[in-house]
C-alpha cells in the first residue's frame, strides 16, 4: 500500500468482496499507449498489487552504439523518446561536442533552443491530450494533435523528417533555418495559443476532469526523489529540479522562464505542470527568435566531425576528404569520459560516454528518465482503481522507446 | 545554493573513509572517485545523509567491461547528485569478472532497484542483497551477459565482412 498521503482511496481497508482476480493490463492494450505489461492483482476494481514486465521493444541501443561512429549514433537516439526526438538528438550532439571540446556558435545554441522547446511542446501535448482521452474527453486530443502536426511540419522544414528527425549534426545544423521555417513557426506561434487556450478551458477547471485526476496516482516529493524521478513528474511533486536551470546547456541561461511546480504529485498536478511548461516553452521560443544572434549555423573549427555540405563535397577537395573520413569513421576522437544531461520531455536525459580513442564509443549509457521512474508505478497505483491506473500511466508519460532502449 | 567544490567533496571523502578512496580524477569537471568495492555501499549511504554534502539523488548506475584489465574487469559507476549544492559525483568500483559481487544499494535508494537489475542483466554483476535480482530487458532464458565485450554485435564467424572497414 502506498504510504503517500497524496493518493485518495475509494476503498476501506477491507476488501470489497474478497474475490481476488489477476488481470493483464497490456502488453498490447489500447489504454497502455505502448507495449508495457502490468499484471494486476485486483479485488473488484481495487488494485492490490501489480507487477511490471518491461523490455518488449528492447533494441540494444547501448550495444549498437559501441559499433557505430559518432555521427551514426544520432538516429539511435531518435528512437528513445520518440515524442521529442530532437531533444535526444541534440543532447547526444552536445555530449560529443563536450568530449571534443568544440566551441559552438551562439546562433547554433539559440537555434537548438527553438527546436528543443518546440519538441517539448509536442511531447507535452501528446501526454496531456492523452490524459484527456483516458478520462473520456477525446475532443481535446483531436485538436491538440492538429497542433502537434503543425510542429512536425516545422521540424520537417528543418530536417526533412517528422517523428524520427535525426536532426542537426555534431557541431550545428546541416543548413540554416529557411524563410519557410520562420513562416511556419510564426504561424504556429500566432495560432497555437488560441487553440491551446480552448484545450485548457476544456480540461483544467473542468469539474469532471478534476474529480477524475486529483488524487489519482500521487507521490510525495521525498519518495519521488528516492525513486530518481526527474522532469515534470518530479516537479509536480513539488521539487523544482530542472536541468535547464541547474546545469544550463545550449545558452538556456540567456532566457527568462519559470519552472512550474505542483504540490501533490498526482495526475492533476502533472497535467498542470505540463500545461504551464508549454506556455513557458512558447515564451522561450519567442525570446530566442527575437534575440537570435548573427553568426554561422555550424561550428567551423571541427572539420573532422561536422559533415560538410553536399555541394562542397562535390566541388572541394578538403570537404571530400573530411566527408570520407567522417562517413568511414576515421576521425581521431579524444580519449575521455563525459557525462552530459539535458532536460528531455520526461526528465533528465543523460549520456555517459566513454571514449578510448577508437572510432566508436567504448561505452555509451543513456540515463533514460522513463526507465527510472516507471519502477514507482506499482506503488503509485496500489489501492486505486483500474481506471486510475490507466490515468497514472498516461500522466507519467512513459514512452516505450525510452523505457526499453 | 552554496559553493561546494570538487576538492571539498574529495577532502571530506578522504577524511571520512581514508584507505577506501583509491584514486580520483576530474574529467570535464565531474569528480570521479575510485573506491574499494566493499566500501561503496557505505560511502553512498554516508553521502546521502551527510549534512554538508547532501548527495541524496541517485542519477545513474552503470557498468563498463574492460576485458584486458585482469582482476578489475567490471567497473561499476554510481552517479550521485547533490541537488542542494548542484554538484555531481561519480563513484566507481572495480570487480573481478569471476566474482562480480557488490553490495546492493536498494536499501539506500529505492530507485536503484531497476538500475541494478539492468546492470545484472547486461554485465552479470551480482548485487548482493538485492531483493529481486532478475533480468529486466532481456528474456529470462538468456544465458549470457550481452554487454560484455566478448559478445560481438555481429556473428563473429562471418568472413564476408572485413572489420577494418566497418566499425570496431
Amino acid at each position: 500500500m502506498s504510504d503517500t498521503p497524496n493518493n485518495k482511496s475509494l476503498f476501506s481497508d477491507e476488501t470489497i468482496d474478497g474475490e481476488i482476480a489477476t488481470l493483464n493490463l497490456g502488453p498490447t492494450h489500447p489504454a497502455t499507449h505502448g507495449i508495457f505489461q502490468n499484471i494486476l492483482t485486483v479485488d473488484g476494481e481495487k488494485i492490490l498489487a501489480s507487477e511490471q514486465t518491461v523490455g518488449y521493444i528492447h533494441r540494444a541501443f547501448e550495444k549498437l552504439a559501441e559499433r557505430r561512429p559518432y555521427n551514426q549514433i544520432t538516429p539511435i537516439t531518435d528512437r528513445l523518446n520518440y515524442c521529442s526526438s530532437p531533444i535526444n538528438n541534440m543532447g547526444w550532439e552536445m555530449t560529443v561536442e563536450k568530449l571534443i571540446g568544440a566551441e559552438i556558435p551562439k546562433r547554433v545554441e539559440y537555434m537548438r533552443v527553438i527546436i528543443m522547446e518546440l519538441s517539448r511542446i509536442a511531447d507535452h501535448l501528446v501526454c496531456n491530450s492523452v490524459i484527456g482521452v483516458d478520462t473520456g474527453a477525446l475532443t481535446g486530443f483531436t485538436y491538440m494533435f492538429q497542433q502537434r502536426e503543425a510542429i512536425y511540419e516545422i521540424l520537417e522544414e528543418v530536417s526533412g523528417a517528422r517523428l524520427t528527425t535525426n536532426m542537426g549534426r555534431i557541431g550545428g545544423f546541416e543548413r540554416d533555418f529557411s524563410p519557410r521555417f520562420y513562416e511556419k513557426l510564426e504561424k504556429f506561434l500566432k495560432e497555437f495559443p488560441k487553440h491551446f487556450k480552448e484545450f485548457d478551458d476544456l480540461l483544467t477547471r473542468n469539474r469532471i476532469f478534476m474529480d477524475r485526476t486529483i488524487g489519482a496516482g500521487g507521490i510525495s516529493g521525498e519518495r519521488a526523489l528516492d525513486y530518481g524521478f526527474t522532469g515534470p513528474n518530479l516537479r509536480a511533486a513539488g521539487v523544482d529540479y530542472d536541468v535547464r536551470v541547474m546545469n544550463p546547456y545550449s545558452s538556456y541561461q540567456d532566457f527568462d522562464f519559470i519552472v512550474p511546480v505542483g504540490t501533490q504529485g498526482d495526475t492533476y498536478d502533472r497535467f498542470c505542470v505540463r500545461q504551464e511548461e508549454i506556455r513557458q516553452s512558447l515564451s522561450i521560443i519567442r525570446q530566442a527568435i527575437d534575440k537570435m544572434p548573427e553568426g554561422n549555423y555550424f561550428a567551423e573549427n571541427i572539420h573532422e566531425f561536422y559533415l560538410p555540405r553536399k555541394e562542397d563535397v562535390y566541388t572541394k577537395m578538403e570537404a571530400l576528404i573530411y566527408h570520407f573520413k567522417i562517413v568511414m569513421g576515421e576521425t581521431p576522437v579524444p580519449v575521455g569520459e563525459v557525462y552530459h544531461s539535458v532536460e528531455g520531455g520526461n526528465g533528465e536525459l543523460g549520456f555517459h560516454l566513454i571514449s578510448d580513442g577508437g572510432r566508436t564509443p567504448y561505452r555509451l549509457q543513456f540515463r533514460r528518465p522513463c526507465f527510472i521512474y516507471y519502477q514507482a508505478y506499482p506503488e503509485m497505483i496500489t489501492g486505486q482503481t483500474i481506471s486510475d491506473a490507466v490515468l497514472t500511466l498516461s500522466s507519467l508519460n512513459v514512452i516505450a522507446g525510452e523505457l526499453d532502449a | 545554493m552554496s559553493n561546494l567544490s570538487n576538492e571539498t567533496v574529495l577532502a571530506r571523502l578522504q577524511e571520512q573513509f581514508g584507505a577506501a578512496i583509491i584514486s580520483s580524477e576530474t574529467p570535464y569537471d565531474l569528480l570521479s572517485v575510485e573506491v574499494t568495492a566493499d566500501k561503496a555501499h557505505d560511502i553512498i549511504a554516508w553521502l546521502k545523509t551527510d549534512g554538508q554534502l547532501r548527495m541524496s539523488f541517485l542519477t545513474l548506475i552503470g557498468a563498463v567491461h574492460f576485458p584486458n584489465d585482469k582482476g578489475r574487469e567490471i567497473c561499476i559507476n554510481y552517479h550521485v547528485h547533490s541537488l542542494v549544492h548542484n554538484v555531481r559525483l561519480r563513484l566507481r568500483a572495480f570487480l573481478p569478472i569471476e566474482e562480480p559481487n557488490i553490495a546492493t544499494i536498494t536499501d539506500i535508494y529505492v530507485g536503484a532497484d531497476w538500475l541494478e537489475r539492468e546492470t545484472y542483466d547486461f554485465f552479470g554483476v551480482n548485487f548482493v542483497g538485492h531483493p529481486d535480482l532478475r533480468r529486466i530487458l532481456n528474456e529470462d532464458s538468456m544465458d549470457y551477459f550481452p554487454m560484455r565485450k566478448e559478445y560481438h554485435l555481429e556473428d563473429a564467424t562471418r568472413e564476408d565482412k572485413d572489420d577494418r572497414y566497418f566499425g570496431r
